[in-house]
């Protein structure tokens, strides 16, 4: 189906990230977020509050993240698309209903506006520091999906493929944005509403007395229904079976956390999202997502101007990380480079899908601004040696 | 490629972002170019130091920021004190010259002043300060068209106040034109 024109503001438009990426939100059909705003993801929130009352929808400001985080879980067993929005230190706090959005197949999105951390870091200036923390932040094993945008038309675009594919597999989905694309503005074009494909809810066509809210479909996702439409549901955070009764036994842990990572596992190559640009015979390839692909891209197109093959890879999708795609580039080049603005997250996944076939060379950075190009060009001039 | 590093230093609350903000919808919206915009300020809601970074560019913006600008347009002493080291070589410095003395300026630097504020004042609001500087900005530059920047101004500004603004910007691109045209 296509989007609701309410939530659709049609047009050209000069926007920042954070603006654009709301936009994208009240497009993709969310009428829900609960927020603790904070910096520098606070104009998420703030235009989704001036602007939600004119498409029909509700925003909430809690008291703190646990609360925004619980309370937007809450909204989706009402039947709203929901998201919620913040920054390292909020996002700490909401990794325990990260854990509880996953084992209960809430489709949400949670949108990152990554600043320097640990704790309260820099908080208006950029990272790219809670890249494991999303993967790996929730207590046991879980999976989930996180889209890296380079610029405010990315932010709007991939803000509604974060709800797709929220609804599509029902799991949690993170727009992994950056201080600075969040403050960043640039042209925007939002389409008609006409043009922008969205995914419903697999609302459930069972009658009251026979569906069960966690019984999987073929593809391992059950339909969905909502508070008030007569069917009886239980959501729990504990192991539970396909009623959504608690079945605290070890078949049931298996069933249940198979079922719900293989979502994901199985689906891994499907989901790849890797924009790549020169890679095929080339010496060097580039490894980049999120705001750094745009450094990057300057220090790639100096390489070349000296000579060398530089391909370029950029994930916009990171998690599930693109692990057979990343293998078979290995075997196109002589070395990998990976910029990134922490001290070496996402390289262990580059380095782990390569598993020693090339080398893979980190070019880390504390956070708090961009690199230099130069300190980009520099690894590829090392790694082409 | 033909491209433009553009860097606005100001104080909190003298309009440095929205200038930043018109220049950069002019080229990309209406003149049909590429336009990135990075800003930087203090915690504080006024009087903190307060930069905007626009780059224009025929081809897309890869690197958002703008190291060595092209041009520099200061509205604050400190500003000129912090920014005019990163100026290039052959750059171009636009200044609100009642705010800004430019003592020390780099040999092979344009430096063009207006009175910004004091045009501001006499058009009944010292606040558009801002506007006199992007019409100064325009009519020195030519970097963005006299009708690109119009229209963005229009669009960028709070309903009521579109005439105020227009006056504003119009004096600060007649009195770019005449410095240059007097060069």
């Amino acid at each position: 189906m296509t989007a609701d024109p309410k939530g659709v503001l049609t047009g050209i438009h000069f926007l920042d990230g954070d603006h654009a990426a709301c936009e994208g939100a009240l497009a993709a059909g969310c009428r829900f977020v609960s927020g603790y705003p904070i910096t520098p993801s606070t104009e998420v929130v703030e235009r989704f509050a001036q602007r939600i009352p004119m498409v029909g929808g509700v925003f909430i400001q809690m008291e703190d993240e646990l609360a925004a985080s619980i309370t937007m879980l809450g909204a989706v067993w009402g039947g709203k698309k929901v998201m919620t929005v913040t920054s390292g230190p909020g996002l700490s706090l909401m990794m325990e209903h990260l854990g509880l959005a996953y084992i209960t197949e809430a489709p949400c999105v949670f949108i990152d506006v990554q600043r320097g951390g640990p704790s309260t870091g820099l908080p208006t200036l950029p990272a790219q520091a809670d890249m494991m923390q999303v993967k790996w932040g929730s207590h046991g094993d879980y999976e989930i999906i996180a889209l890296c945008p380079n610029s405010p038309q990315e932010c709007f675009d991939l803000t509604i493929k974060a709800f797709n594919l929220s609804e599509q597999w029902r799991v949690p989905v993170f727009l992994m944005m950056d201080e600075v694309v969040g403050h960043m503005t640039e042209r925007v074009v939002i389409p008609e509403a006409s043009e922008i494909e969205i995914t419903e809810r697999r609302w459930t066509k069972k009658a009251p007395g026979d569906y069960r809210p966690f019984e999987a479909c073929a593809d391992g996702v059950p339909a969905m229904t909502k508070a008030g439409e007569g069917h009886r549901i239980h959501v729990t955070g504990l192991t539970h079976d396909e009623r959504g009764w608690p079945a605290l036994t070890p078949k049931s842990q298996d069933k249940l956390i198979r079922r719900l990572t293989n979502k994901i596992r199985d689906n891994a190559d499907a989901l790849t999202d890797i924009r790549e640009e020169e890679c095929e015979g080339a010496d060097v390839i580039v490894v980049s997502y999120g705001i750094t692909s745009r450094v990057a891209s300057s220090a790639v197109l100096q390489a070349r101007a000296q000579g060398l093959k530089v391909g370029h890879a950029r994930l916009v999708v990171a998690w599930p990380f693109p692990t057979t795609r990343i293998a078979y580039l290995a075997t196109q080049c002589r070395a990998m480079v990976v910029p990134e603005l922490n001290l070496g997250q996402m390289v262990h996944e580059v380095s782990r899908a390569v598993a020693g076939s090339v080398p893979v060379l980190l070019v880390d950075h504390a956070g708090g601004t961009v690199h230099e190009p130069q300190v980009i060009l520099d690894r590829i001039l090392e790694a082409a040696r | 490629m033909v491209s433009t590093g553009i860097r606005i230093g100001g104080l909190g609350g003298q309009g440095v972002i929205l200038s930043g903000i018109i220049l950069g919808k002019a080229a990309s919206i209406f003149d049909g170019r590429n336009a990135t915009l990075i800003q930087a300020f203090g915690p504080e809601a006024r009087g903190s130091a307060c930069s905007a970074q626009v780059t224009i560019a025929d081809d897309p913006v890869a690197y958002p920021y703008v190291q060595n600008p092209d041009v520099l347009v200061v509205m604050s002493a400190d500003a000129y004190t912090q920014f005019i080291p990163t100026l290039k070589p052959e750059g171009l410095l636009l200044y609100e010259e009642e705010l800004v003395t430019p003592k020390d300026l780099p040999p092979g630097v344009k430096a063009y002043g207006i009175p910004a504020t004091r045009i501001a004042e006499e058009l009944g609001r010292r606040l558009v300060l801002n506007i006199v500087m992007v019409g100064f900005f325009a009519g020195v530059t030519g970097v963005v068209s006299l009708v690109a920047a119009e229209k963005a101004l229009l669009s960028s500004v709070p309903k009521g106040t579109e005439s105020l603004n227009l006056n504003a910007f119009r004096r600060g691109y007649e009195h770019g034109r005449s410095l240059v045209a007097a060069a």
